[in-house]
C-alpha cells in the first residue's frame, strides 16, 4: 500500500531527524569552509565535545528518569581541583606537604571520581526521600560543589600536575586521543546500561510513569539514588580529563558545562517529559553542539552571536521534543 | 429550518495509520437526550471531537441551525454554544468555583477594565448555580469538591456560555448512586430548557433511564440511531459487538480450597478501621461498596503501598511482613490498580517492557544482562493467550485501546505468577467485548486455584462473579455476603450502613 509506504518513510525520517541534521551540517560546513573535512579538524571538534559528551550522557539518564542534573558543571570543577590536589609535581606540592609521597596515578583518578560519586548519591538522597525537585536540589548542590572547590583552592589554580596524569588529558593512543576514546567507552557503557540491564529500564519506566513503575515493584529511591550517582560519576570522568587536559587544576573549570549537557541531551531527542531517550541520540546530540561550535568559528562569526544560534536551537529542539511526545499522554 | 440543531455529514477523521471515522453521518435535535455508545475505539468520542474542534475532521462537513460551520477549535465551539464535559476533568483545583466557571471571561470594573469585579462574579455565579439547582458554594475552593460537584461545575460553565449543545462524556464513571441520580436530574433540566445532551457511556443501564434517543457506533462507522424506548440491552450488545454476546459474566462454579490470605483487624489512620476478611484458593472475593468508602485504600494497603497503622496479614495461615509492593509481589501478590492512566501503564514504553516490569528479575541472566529473547517469548506467549489486540509487541502501549492495555497489565501481573491476585476495577472504562473477556480470564485464574480479590463500583459485575462479597462503607467492613444471599438491595443496604446517619453527599 503506498499510504503506508509514506507512513514508514515519515517514520523512518522521525526517528533519525538528528542524524540527518548532523550529516547536513557536516556537508554544508564542508562545502562553506575548506578546512572542516580535515582529519586534523575533525580530531579537534572531538575533543571539544568529548568533555560536554561525557556530561551529556550522565544527563541524559537523568533527565529519562524525569529528573534534571544542572550540578554537574560544578562536579567538574569539585573533581577537577580534588584530583589535581594529589599530583602535583613533588618539587612543588612539597612546599606545602613537605613528606607527602609521589601518589601513583590511580590516586587521583579513584579520588576524583569518588568525588563524583558522593556528589551525585547525595543529590540522589535527597531527590528520592524528599518532595524537593530535582533543579533545586541540584542548584543547592551547585552552589555548595563549586564553593567547596573555591574554598579547598582558595581560587587560586592547582598547577604543576605530574605528567603521567596530565599524558591521560593529552595523550593519544593512536591517531586517537584519550579523552575521545573515553568518551566512545562511556557511550557505550549507557547504550548497554539503557538497552541491556534491569537498571536501564528501571529508568525508563520510573520517567514514564513513577507510579507504575512503584506498583510493579521497582526499587524507585534507590533507582533514582543509582541514576544520580551515574551522572556524578560522568561528570568527575570529564573533571579528570579536562584537569589532565589543561594541566592544572581550576574551580572555574566546567562553568556552565551543565547548559551544555542538557542541550546536548535535548536535541538528542531525550525528552523532558521523561521516560525516552537514546545512548544513539545523545552522542549526536553532543556532535551536533560540537560541530556547530567548530563551523561557527571556522565561518568566523561572532562568539556572542554563536550564543544566540545555540540557544535558539536548544529551544527549538524542545520544542519538537514537546510536538512528538506531549501528545501522546493527554 | 430543519429540526435538528447539529448535522454532520460524511465525517471522515484519519489518524496516521488509523482511519477512525469512515463517513459518519449523525444528526441531533435539540430538548432530548442522544446517547452514544459503542466500543473503546468506536469512534464515538473521535466524532464529538470532531464537532467541539479538538480535532479536525479530514472530510466532511458541520452544520449548525442548518448553517455550515468550521470550527477550529474549542473557544470557536463554546462562543457558539457548543461544550464537552470530558471523563476526566481538568479544573485549576487551586482556585475558587466561580473562578473556573468564568476563567478568561471575568467582569472587570475599572478604567479600561483592569481589575477583577469579583463581587459580579459571585452574584453571577449564584444566580447561574440557583437557577440550574445546584447545591455549590461560589467561594468553595475546587480542590474540595468531589469530582460528582466538579462535573455540577462543569455543567454550569457549560450553561454559562448559553450551550445548546453540551457532550457529556463518561459522566457517571467515577460517581455514586447518589450522585448518578442527581446528575440525572440536572440532565433533564437542561433538556427542559431545550439543550441538545449528547451523553457518551459504555453503561447500558443508564441508556434506558436517561436517554431519549441511542446511536452505537462500531469500527469507526455509525450503526444505527433509534430511539431509546425501542431498544433492549440485548440488541444494544449486538449492535455493538456484531455478534450476540449471551454471557456477559461467565462465571464457572469451581471448588473452593482453604483459606489462603487472611487480614486481621487493618487500620490506616483515617481511613480503614479494623478490617477483617478471608479469602480462600478459587474464590472470586468482590469488594463492594460505594466510591470513597475506602476499598482501594484497603488494597492498597494490603499491598504495601499504604502504611497500617495496625493488623496482620497471613499467607497460608503464616503472618508475613509486607512494607512495601517489592514484599507483596515477593509473597505472590499481584495488584492489578484501579486507574489505569496514573498508576498502570508506563505511556512511553512498549506492550512488551509494560508487560514484563514487575517480573523483570526474572529475564536476568547469569552475567547480568537482559535476556531480550526472553522478553520476547514470553509477551508474545501472553498476547495470544489473551488475544490482546496490538500490531506488535514493540508497539508503544498509548497507542493500544484501553480493553487491550488493561490485558497488557493482566498479562504484567500473571507474569509474576501470583497466588493471589487484586484486581481494583478490572473492567472501568473498557468495551463490552473486552469486559466480557476479562471476566472469561478472571473466572479461569480462580478455576486454576489462584485466589482473586475484585473491586468494583459495579453491582452488576460484583454479583455476576463473586463467590462472597466484602461491602466497605466509611472504611469498615459492614457485611461480608454469601454467593446465594447476594442481592442488590443487601449490598446497597451494608454499603450505606453506617453512611445513613451522615450526610449521603460527603
Amino acid at each position: 500500500m503506498a499510504g503506508s509506504n509514506v507512513v514508514t518513510i515519515k517514520r523512518i525520517l522521525s526517528k533519525y531527524a538528528i542524524f540527518f541534521v548532523l550529516l547536513v551540517m557536516g556537508i554544508a560546513l564542508s562545502a562553506l569552509s575548506p578546512s572542516f573535512l580535515t582529519p586534523h579538524n575533525l580530531i579537534n571538534v572531538f575533543i571539544t565535545a568529548a568533555g560536554p559528551g561525557m556530561l551529556a550522557l550522565g544527563e541524559g539518564l537523568v533527565i529519562i528518569s524525569r529528573g534534571i542534573d544542572i550540578s554537574v558543571g560544578s562536579i567538574v570543577s569539585l573533581t577537577s581541583v580534588v584530583s589535581a590536589c594529589l599530583i602535583q609535581d613533588p618539587s612543588y606540592s612539597a612546599r606545602i606537604f613537605p613528606n607527602l609521597p609521589q601518589l601513583p596515578v590511580i590516586v587521583p583518578v579513584l579520588a576524583g571520581m569518588t568525588t563524583g560519586v558522593l556528589v551525585g548519591c547525595f543529590n540522589g538522597f535527597f531527590i528520592a526521600y524528599t518532595a524537593i525537585p530535582p533543579m533545586i536540589a541540584t542548584l543547592g548542590t551547585m552552589v555548595i560543589a563549586r564553593g567547596l572547590a573555591l574554598l579547598i583552592t582558595n581560587a587560586f589554580p592547582v598547577p604543576m600536575l605530574r605528567h603521567e596524569f596530565k599524558i591521560l588529558g593529552q595523550g593519544n593512543i593512536g591517531p586517537i586521543p584519550i579523552m575521545v576514546i573515553v568518551f566512545i567507552c562511556l557511550a557505550i557503557v549507557t547504550w548497554v546500561i539503557l538497552n541491556h540491564t534491569k537498571f536501564g529500564k528501571n529508568i525508563y519506566f520510573i520517567g514514564g510513569n513513577v507510579n507504575a513503575a512503584r506498583v510493579s515493584g521497582v526499587k524507585v529511591e534507590k533507582n533514582i539514588i543509582i541514576v544520580y550517582a551515574f551522572c556524578g560519576f560522568c561528570a568527575s570522568l570529564a573533571g579528570i580529563l579536562m584537569t589532565a587536559r589543561a594541566a592544572s587544576g581550576i574551580a572555574t573549570l566546567g562553568l556552565n558545562y551543565e547548559m551544555d549537557a542538557i542541550a546536548a541531551a535535548t536535541i538528542g531527542g531525550t525528552s523532558q517529559l521523561g521516560g525516552v531517550g537514546t545512548a544513539g541520540g545523545m552522542v549526536v546530540g553532543v556532535l551536533i553542539l560540537g560541530v556547530l561550535n567548530n563551523g561557527l568559528l571556522l565561518l568566523g562569526v561572532s562568539p556572542y552571536l554563536q550564543q544566540i544560534i545555540k540557544g535558539l536551537i536548544i529551544i527549538g529542539s524542545v520544542v519538537i521534543d514537546m510536538r512528538k511526545n506531549v501528545r501522546g499522554r493527554k | 429550518m430543519s429540526e435538528y440543531i447539529v448535522q454532520m455529514k460524511n465525517i471522515v477523521r484519519e489518524f496516521p495509520g488509523v482511519r477512525a471515522l469512515r463517513g459518519v453521518d449523525f444528526d441531533l435535535r435539540p430538548g432530548i437526550v442522544h446517547a452514544l455508545m459503542g466500543e473503546n475505539g468506536a469512534g464515538k468520542s473521535t466524532l464529538m471531537k470532531c464537532l467541539i474542534g479538538i480535532h479536525m475532521p479530514t472530510e466532511g462537513k458541520i452544520f449548525f441551525h442548518d448553517k455550515e460551520v468550521h470550527i477550529p477549535d474549542t473557544i470557536t465551539a463554546l462562543r457558539m454554544g457548543i461544550s464537552m464535559i470530558h471523563q476526566e476533568l481538568s479544573p485549576v483545583l487551586d482556585r475558587t468555583v466561580m473562578e473556573n466557571i468564568w476563567i478568561a471571561r471575568e467582569p472587570m470594573w475599572g478604567p479600561l477594565g483592569l481589575f477583577v469585579d469579583h463581587k459580579k462574579m459571585y452574584s453571577m455565579t449564584k444566580k447561574l448555580l440557583e437557577e440550574l439547582e445546584l447545591d455549590l458554594d461560589p467561594r468553595e475552593q475546587v480542590r474540595r469538591l468531589t469530582v460528582a460537584k466538579m462535573q455540577m461545575m462543569e455543567i454550569a460553565k457549560a450553561v454559562s456560555f448559553n450551550a445548546e449543545v453540551v457532550i457529556m462524556d463518561e459522566p457517571t464513571s467515577a460517581l455514586t448512586p447518589n450522585e448518578v441520580a442527581h446528575l440525572f436530574k440536572v440532565i433533564r433540566s437542561l433538556k427542559a430548557k431545550g439543550v441538545a445532551v449528547v451523553y457518551i457511556t459504555h453503561k447500558l443501564e443508564e441508556i434506558f433511564e436517561i436517554a431519549d434517543e441511542v446511536t452505537v457506533f462500531r469500527d469507526g462507522s455509525l450503526i444505527v440511531t433509534k430511539p431509546a424506548s425501542v431498544m433492549t440491552i440485548d440488541s444494544l450488545i449486538s449492535y455493538m459487538v456484531g455478534r450476540k454476546l449471551d454471557e456477559m459474566f461467565p462465571k464457572i462454579e469451581c471448588p473452593i480450597g482453604e483459606t489462603k490470605l487472611e487480614v486481621r483487624h487493618l487500620s490506616v489512620p483515617s481511613l480503614i478501621e479494623d478490617a477483617s476478611f478471608t479469602a480462600r484458593r478459587g474464590e472470586i472475593l468482590g469488594i463492594s461498596g460505594l466510591v470513597g468508602a475506602g476499598r482501594t485504600e484497603l488494597m492498597e494497603a494490603i499491598f504495601g503501598l499504604r502504611a497500617r497503622s495496625s493488623g496482620e496479614i497471613l499467607i497460608d495461615g503464616k503472618v508475613v511482613t509486607i512494607d512495601s509492593p517489592v514484599d507483596a509481589i515477593r509473597q505472590g501478590i499481584g495488584f492489578l490498580t484501579e486507574d489505569r492512566r496514573s498508576t498502570g501503564i508506563v505511556p512511553t514504553t512498549s506492550v512488551k517492557w509494560n508487560a514484563v516490569i514487575a517480573h523483570l528479575d526474572h529475564y536476568i541472566d547469569r552475567i547480568g544482562f537482559i535476556n531480550h529473547r526472553k522478553v520476547n517469548s514470553d509477551s508474545n506467549l501472553y498476547r495470544d493467550k489473551l488475544s490482546i489486540k496490538t500490531p506488535s509487541i514493540e508497539t508503544i502501549i498509548q497507542n493500544l485501546s484501553g480493553g487491550n492495555q488493561q490485558k497488557v497489565l493482566v498479562a504484567r501481573w500473571l507474569l509474576t505468577g501470583p497466588d493471589i491476585l487484586i484486581l481494583d476495577e478490572p473492567t472501568r472504562g473498557i468495551d463490552v467485548g473486552a469486559k466480557a473477556e476479562i471476566h472469561t480470564i478472571i473466572t479461569k485464574l480462580a478455576g486454576e486455584g489462584k485466589t482473586i480479590i475484585m473491586v468494583s463500583s459495579e453491582l452488576p459485575e460484583i454479583l455476576g462473579m463473586s463467590d462472597r462479597i466484602v461491602v466497605v462503607c466509611e472504611g469498615k467492613i459492614t457485611g461480608i455476603v454469601d454467593r446465594k444471599d447476594a442481592t442488590q438491595e443487601l449490598i446497597m443496604r451494608y454499603a450505606t450502613n453506617a453512611a445513613s446517619y451522615v450526610s449521603a453527599s460527603a
